[in-house]
């Protein structure tokens, strides 16, 4: 691609990650959430596939398969949290610690220190699905032929 | 009339993708035939969710006791959409596999398994 | 943490699917020893429920709730998702437990490391996971998640071996009807859910009225569940699976079809028991007739030994349908017949699993020792290979009914029952397994007799440890089905029969 678009390209990456992990971390207040922050985040990585052709990130491969496993680990372990009631139970909620302090009544801002475990499976799913749908756009671009203009 | 709108369009979906499926022999148009029977049935989902004049379910700022738009049915739709995505992409991905051995993409052409 | 055990069943294989490439980039070895300590513990899991819900009735738990019994929101309504185990999810998760417990040691011997070993037993737990979801799940919801999952992890074991050119082709026509009867499921819960506003399975079975859209909601039920169980007009993805799957993997797959056939045991006779319509009855019988025969008449044309065992296993399919197909269109007037025939229909599927597991786990190894599972160029393998030619033997027949072996067990009682129905049902079903008898004695005759064959590789030990623990249990249960048909059948068919009241009374208490 053009130095125009791979300018542009190394400009936006920073800021589409960034967007990304801010729908993750809002998934409990506003629309959003692990699946779209990760695909968001995803899109970036995109971007540079078709900026800078596939080649660069080829060695990449093992780290996302990593990653996304790690995401999925993570998850399913937040859920074994909760074995102590029933699984899936949200023990942090309302425990005045990590996300554990108590949503507040009526129309406010929203608070983001509340939801207990969601905002980590949020986390988890966000990892996950920037690391698989990365995975996938990679394989698909790897698919392409090698034409690494 | 106008409010049965999403459920004619849902229908109009699901119905061209079956015709996409039944008619359509190139491999990647049957993956967009399956996508536009889910487009279909998400739609409807959603549709069913809707409450005239309400208001998002996750809005903080939501006036207290303004009606709310159903919440189940958005969740319902958005694990139906991620587990359209990985469906896709396993799709997409074996559709490339087998034009690299074959180079043809045509349903016919490729028929290796039969009886 | 006994209360949590079936949940433990599901999450469990779940985090070991995704903790095995974690382990595999530490040592191969640990992530082995990993894969078997998870189906252990998932065997152990599973029959621990099997016995409590077979001695103390039904097992209910909700997830995320104050206490797992905590099955009603305040307001007397189910909103949490829930597992719910009776007699047959309980009777189904030993099923998949005990194939998972055969295929993962023969799977792990069986498949080479440079092709993707780490992937298969990724995609091998996701797909036990998956199953158990199913068969444990209360909720509509959460079934079509779990259907889901099990149909990309079982696609993806059908095609990951992207070298060859059969195996993608097999997997896009599979995953094709898959996501097709995912999308007709959840189009049947969205009706549903449009109607009564609610997606568990209990609740929705107390509301339903059988309106018009309760029927579209049935017969899209139907059209993809058997779609998923490879019933017969659209069964032709199932030889192609089967026969693409590295075949200690095609075990999974074979409970994957019968899970699928136990949701639509679920739907039929708990979801809209209260709404008993013959016709139904009736089109499952005749779909299942039809099913058995056209795949025996395939399966007689076949030169692959693996799809040729692919169309005995989905003609089995055909024999589960007619036993429970005879059980539903008698549950109105409740005549005894009908519970045998049920019986039989769930007993067959026990015995299917023993019968046509063992039969895959011949294919493989066969494949293992000659590289080739061409009937025309195989042969003479009985004088290296005698185990396996026993094992072979003894499978086939089961599968074609012969007494003293387990498929004649369950066969009877569908005959039994099938003929108070109607005679003609009886006939087409045994003519059914006569052409299954020639088709395997041409199997055998073609595989393992003839002039002696030099057998290049070995069969290694843990293969005829998992052959010998189905051959057993195929004896053990052609020879004293009694036991079994007491201890475990009867209280799975039970559930179906006259367990509605209780299914309902268990999760919306009174």
């Amino acid at each position: 691609m053009t130095v125009v678009v791979r300018t542009i390209a190394r400009l936006l990456f920073p800021v589409a990650l960034a967007f990304g992990g801010y729908v993750i971390m809002h998934g409990h207040l506003t629309p959003g959430g692990g699946f779209q922050g990760g695909a968001v985040a995803a899109s970036a990585l995109a971007m540079v596939l078709v900026a800078f052709g596939p080649s660069r990130l080829k060695d990449k491969k093992g780290l996302l398969s990593a990653l996304e496993s790690l995401g999925g680990t993570a998850f399913v372990v937040l859920g074994f949290l909760g074995l102590g009631v029933t699984f899936f139970a949200n023990v942090l909620a309302g425990s005045h610690g990590l996300f554990g302090r108590p949503v507040p009544y009526g129309p406010n801002p929203g608070d983001l220190n509340t939801a207990g475990t969601l905002p980590l499976m949020n986390w988890a799913v966000g990892f996950k699905v920037l690391a698989g749908l990365g995975a996938v756009v990679l394989l698909f671009a790897l698919f392409g032929g090698e034409d690494d203009r | 009339m106008i409010g049965n709108l999403p459920f004619v369009a849902c229908m109009v979906l699901i119905a061209l993708g079956f015709w996409t499926l039944l008619f359509k022999r190139n491999l990647v148009k049957l993956v967009i035939g399956v996508g536009l029977i889910e487009s279909g049935v998400n739609l409807f989902l959603v549709a069913l969710g809707y409450v005239r004049g309400g208001v998002p379910p996750i809005y903080t700022y939501a006036p207290a006791g303004a009606p709310m738009v159903l919440p189940t049915p958005q969740a319902l739709t958005l694990t139906s959409i991620v587990i359209g995505l990985a469906t896709t992409a396993l799709m997409l991905a074996f559709a490339v596999v087998i034009y690299r051995h074959k180079g043809t993409l045509d349903a016919r052409k490729i028929r290796e398994l039969r009886g | 943490m006994s209360a949590h055990i079936p949940i433990l069943a599901i999450a469990v294989p779940l985090l070991g699917g995704f903790a095995v490439p974690l382990l595999a980039k530490l040592h191969k070895g640990l992530r082995d020893a990993w894969a078997l300590l998870v189906v252990l513990f998932v065997g152990a899991c599973v029959g621990y429920v099997a016995v409590h819900v077979f001695t103390q009735g039904l097992w209910v738990y909700v997830l995320g709730a104050r206490h797992p019994q905590e099955t009603l929101a305040p307001g007397g309504f189910p909103i949490r998702i829930m597992l719910v185990v009776d007699g047959m999810s309980a009777f189904m998760g030993v099923i998949a437990g005990l194939l998972a417990l055969v295929a993962f040691p023969f799977a792990l011997r069986f498949l080479p490391e440079e092709e993707g070993k780490s992937l298969a037993l990724t995609l091998g737990l996701l797909l036990l996971a998956g199953i158990l979801g199913m068969a444990y799940t209360g909720d509509l919801f959460n079934f079509f998640v779990f259907l889901e999952v099990t149909s990309i992890a079982a696609c993806a074991l059908i095609g990951f071996r992207t070298w060859t050119s059969r195996a993608p082709e097999a997997a896009f026509k599979t995953m094709l009807l898959y996501s097709l009867s995912g999308l007709l499921f959840l189009l049947a819960v969205a009706f549903l859910y449009g109607e009564y506003g609610a997606l568990n399975l209990a609740y929705l079975a107390r509301e339903l009225r059988g309106t018009f859209v309760d029927r579209l909601a049935l017969g899209l039920f139907l059209a993809a569940l058997l779609m998923k169980a490879a019933a017969a007009p659209v069964h032709f993805w199932a030889p192609d699976a089967y026969g693409e799957v590295p075949a200690a993997k095609a075990l999974l797959l074979v409970v994957n079809t019968q899970v699928s056939l136990y949701g639509l045991w679920r739907v039929l006779f708990t979801l809209y028991g209260g709404l008993w319509d013959a016709g139904v009855g009736w089109l499952v019988v005749a779909l299942g007739l039809l099913t058995m025969v056209v795949a025996a008449f395939m399966a007689l044309v076949q030169t692959d030994l693996g799809r040729l065992v692919a169309y005995g296993a989905v003609s089995q399919i055909g024999y589960m349908m007619l036993g429970v197909g005879v059980g539903l269109v008698s549950l109105a007037g409740r005549p005894e017949y009908g519970l045998v025939a049920l019986k039989g229909g769930v007993f067959h599927m026990l015995n299917d699993a023993l019968t046509v597991g063992l039969l895959f786990l011949c294919v493989g190894a066969v494949e293992w020792t000659k590289g080739t599972r061409d009937l025309r160029e195989l042969g003479g393998l009985g004088h290296g290979l005698p185990e396996v030619a026993l094992c072979f033997l003894l499978a086939g027949l089961a599968l074609a009914g012969l007494p003293p072996l387990n498929g004649f067990a369950s066969k009877i009682l569908i005959y039994q029952g099938s003929f108070r129905l109607s005679p003609i049902l009886t006939a087409v079903a045994v003519l059914a397994s006569i052409l299954l008898l020639a088709v395997f004695a041409r199997a055998f005759q073609g595989a393992f007799l003839g002039p002696k064959a030099e057998v290049p590789n070995r069969v290694p030990g843990v293969f005829l440890l998992s052959m010998a623990v189905l051959a057993v249990g195929l004896l053990v249960l052609g020879l004293v089905p009694g036991f079994f048909l007491e201890g475990v059948v009867t209280p799975a068919a039970e559930a179906l029969w006259r367990g509605r009241a209780l299914y309902l009374a268990a999760v919306l208490g009174g």
